[in-house]
């Protein structure tokens, strides 16, 4: 494609429409809870702009730190177990026969075609004390077990809504794998065990790290899944966001809190642009 | 073969869906061989020699190396180590890592492995780019990298798949030198798979040229040249004129045949012939002359000449005979002046001797 410089109206016809939609549907409404997170509440409906950072001071009280954090744990158990979970399958397509590859893709991304709502439903009914489950552990003498509403319940749905996103990123990666890399650490003596944690595993790295941040990020804003799955204990930052803008109706609280959440993903990323310069060699 | 180090036992591979790519094909490898797979692509010789490096298992026959039987040996016990085509050099790992590698895993003790990984770079003189990741180096870097990673094993024999096929053509020629040489030293088995004839002719001490997953001939590259024992071989190896012929009588010693475009011609054959037979002979053993040859014994026939192209060294000169018969000749351009000597449209003869002339019955 050539510059923009040799064909400017093109270019600007094409690029036009969607800088429009993400200004005037994103960066105002972002710009706009940026400027309220500076706000105090003067009524229920109105907020006035004062450049205070109490909000900000707020939302590193014990309280919410805590939440933050076990927002962080458990969206990271649940990536560790996503990458654990996800590995095989991407693994699995990449060498099945290809004729087999586009419907076992299909089968990974069908979810998503379902409502995540009545997804997460599903689940309950999977789940719950008089459950499907329960009922097959029930005829081998098992249970019936109370699986619903702990943080284990939370984490359980966060794999299963997210899983996609990291077999996708893995598949990728390692269907581009050459297999003559392969290939040449079994001949020059490695086993299978070593070939997979010194050659593929290293050479699978950037569809890893693309995977985990995709899982990661998403998982600690969730609000759906923890406020379905969760006890009235199994609360994330997301619920908390939710309900400042909602019931608390605290809409600079709320957003003092979005920007704090996002200043953690910001992190996360320049963590892993930082690891990428620093495995050159690797494309990260 | 009794110092055989490589025997193969009616091997044959199947792959699923029916694909017969090696077809029940028996030889053995001497120790100290350069023994080169030469032939088209798609004929079954990577897969063979993927079969000896146990990264590919074979429908049924035997794969003996060193004397022991290979059937139940995964790839990586193996005494063999490969070059591949791609060198698969890892990535994420210096030119003094990827050499180690084979040894690590293996477990040899860190300071052996250290002396050997510098004396395997020595060797393929890559001791200053020991640091080095292999995205800063240039092709021919990378493949000694792979040499260099093969040979410090210590394999019994090496597996070499078209090593030279992606460097340019400079670079190629003085690979070629260097794989020579360096078996010289190591006094290693090497088996190199290759589609290029010059390459095979050059480097290998005998070849099995492979068509259709089945072996044609094995023998060493003057014989190859000189006594291929069929059509596919006479031309797949160098370039030859095939003249279709029907035989007329033929002896213990000798045939005489009706050849397309010569006439009834008698041609030394130790062998039975009959019915439709090709002779064959090769373009530099053919002579131009501008008039009749003297001499009864020469093959002679005359034409007019239909193109001349120029190889500085060569020319090679088409020639259109009786019943369209077109016969290739290289002319030696060992005068300064004059190039071939023949121009296009110009009538000559063209003879040879008898006993350059083959008789391919198959």
């Amino acid at each position: 494609m050539d510059s923009w410089k040799v064909n400017p109206r093109v270019f600007w016809t094409l690029f036009t429409p969607g800088t429009f939609w993400l200004l005037l549907f994103f960066l105002i409404p972002l710009g706009w809870l940026f400027h309220d997170s500076f706000s105090d509440k003067i009524s229920i409906t109105e907020t006035q702009f004062t450049g205070t950072l109490a909000n900000y001071i707020r939302a590193f009280d014990a309280v919410y730190l805590t939440i933050i954090w076990k927002s962080v744990w458990i969206s990271a158990v649940a990536t560790a177990l996503c990458l654990l979970t996800a590995y095989p399958i991407a693994f699995g397509i990449c060498f099945a026969p290809a004729k087999w590859k586009p419907l076992l893709l299909l089968l990974v991304i069908l979810p998503f075609w379902i409502n995540l709502l009545i997804r997460t439903y599903a689940l309950i009914a999977v789940f719950r004390t008089q459950g499907y489950l329960n009922l097959v552990l029930g005829w081998v003498g098992l249970g019936p077990y109370d699986m619903l509403y702990n943080d284990g319940a939370v984490i359980i749905g966060l794999v299963y809504v997210y899983m996609p996103f990291m077999v996708l990123p893995l598949y990728a990666t390692i269907e581009r794998l050459d297999r003559s890399f392969l290939e040449a650490s079994l001949d020059l003596g490695g086993s299978q065990v070593q070939t997979f944690f010194k050659v593929t595993l290293p050479l699978t790295m950037p569809g890893i790290v693309t995977g985990i941040i995709l899982v990661f990020i998403p998982c600690l804003g969730s609000f759906l899944t923890p406020a379905m799955l969760g006890g009235a204990n199994a609360i994330m930052i997301g619920n908390v966001i939710e309900d400042q803008f909602k019931a608390a109706n605290d809409w600079p609280f709320g957003s003092a809190l979005s920007f704090l959440l996002m200043y953690v993903t910001f992190g996360a990323l320049a963590l892993r642009a930082f690891l990428a310069s620093r495995s050159k060699g690797v494309d990260v | 073969m009794a110092d055989a180090i490589v025997s193969l036992r009616n091997v044959t591979k199947t792959f699923p869906g029916g694909v017969k790519a090696v077809d029940n094909v028996s030889f053995d490898i001497a120790q100290n061989e350069f023994f080169a797979l030469l032939g088209p692509s798609g004929c079954g010789k990577t897969t063979l020699l993927r079969m000896i490096s146990g990264l590919e298992t074979p429908t049924s026959g035997q794969i003996i190396i060193g004397g022991e039987d290979m059937a139940l040996t995964p790839p990586n016990k193996r005494p063999t180590n490969m070059v591949f085509q791609s060198y698969a050099v890892f990535p994420h790992m210096t030119v003094a890592e990827n050499v180690a590698y084979g040894l690590k895993v293996t477990g040899v003790p860190a300071d052996e492995t250290k002396r050997r990984v510098a004396e395997a770079l020595e060797m393929v003189k890559l001791t200053h780019l020991a640091q080095r990741k292999p995205d800063q180096m240039s092709g021919g870097q990378r493949q000694r990298v792979a040499l260099a990673r093969a040979l410090v094993k210590r394999p019994k024999v090496l597996l070499l798949d078209e090593p030279l096929s992606a460097l340019d053509a400079k670079l190629r020629d003085e690979m070629r030198l260097e794989l020579t040489r360096l078996q010289e030293n190591v006094g290693i088995t090497f088996i190199i798979v290759t589609h290029d004839q010059d390459e095979a002719l050059s480097m290998a001490s005998r070849i099995a040229v492979m068509d259709k997953g089945a072996v044609q001939q094995i023998a060493t590259p003057s014989e190859l040249y000189e006594q291929p024992t069929s059509r596919f071989i006479a031309d797949f190896i160098g370039k030859v004129n095939l003249i279709n012929a029907k035989v007329v009588s033929s002896s213990a010693s000798k045939v005489v045949c009706d050849a397309k475009g010569l006439g009834r011609i008698e041609l030394p054959h130790v062998g039975q012939a009959q019915g439709d037979i090709a002779i064959a002979v090769r373009p530099e053993k053919l002579k131009i002359s501008e008039a009749q040859p003297k001499g009864a014994s020469a093959i002679a026939t005359e034409g007019k000449v239909r193109d001349v192209a120029y190889f500085g060294d060569t020319s090679h000169v088409v020639v259109r005979c009786k019943d369209d018969l077109e016969l290739a000749v290289n002319v030696q351009n060992d005068k300064r002046a004059g190039g071939a000597g023949v121009e296009r449209g110009q009538q000559v003869w063209i003879h040879w001797a008898p006993e350059d002339t083959l008789v391919l019955t198959e």
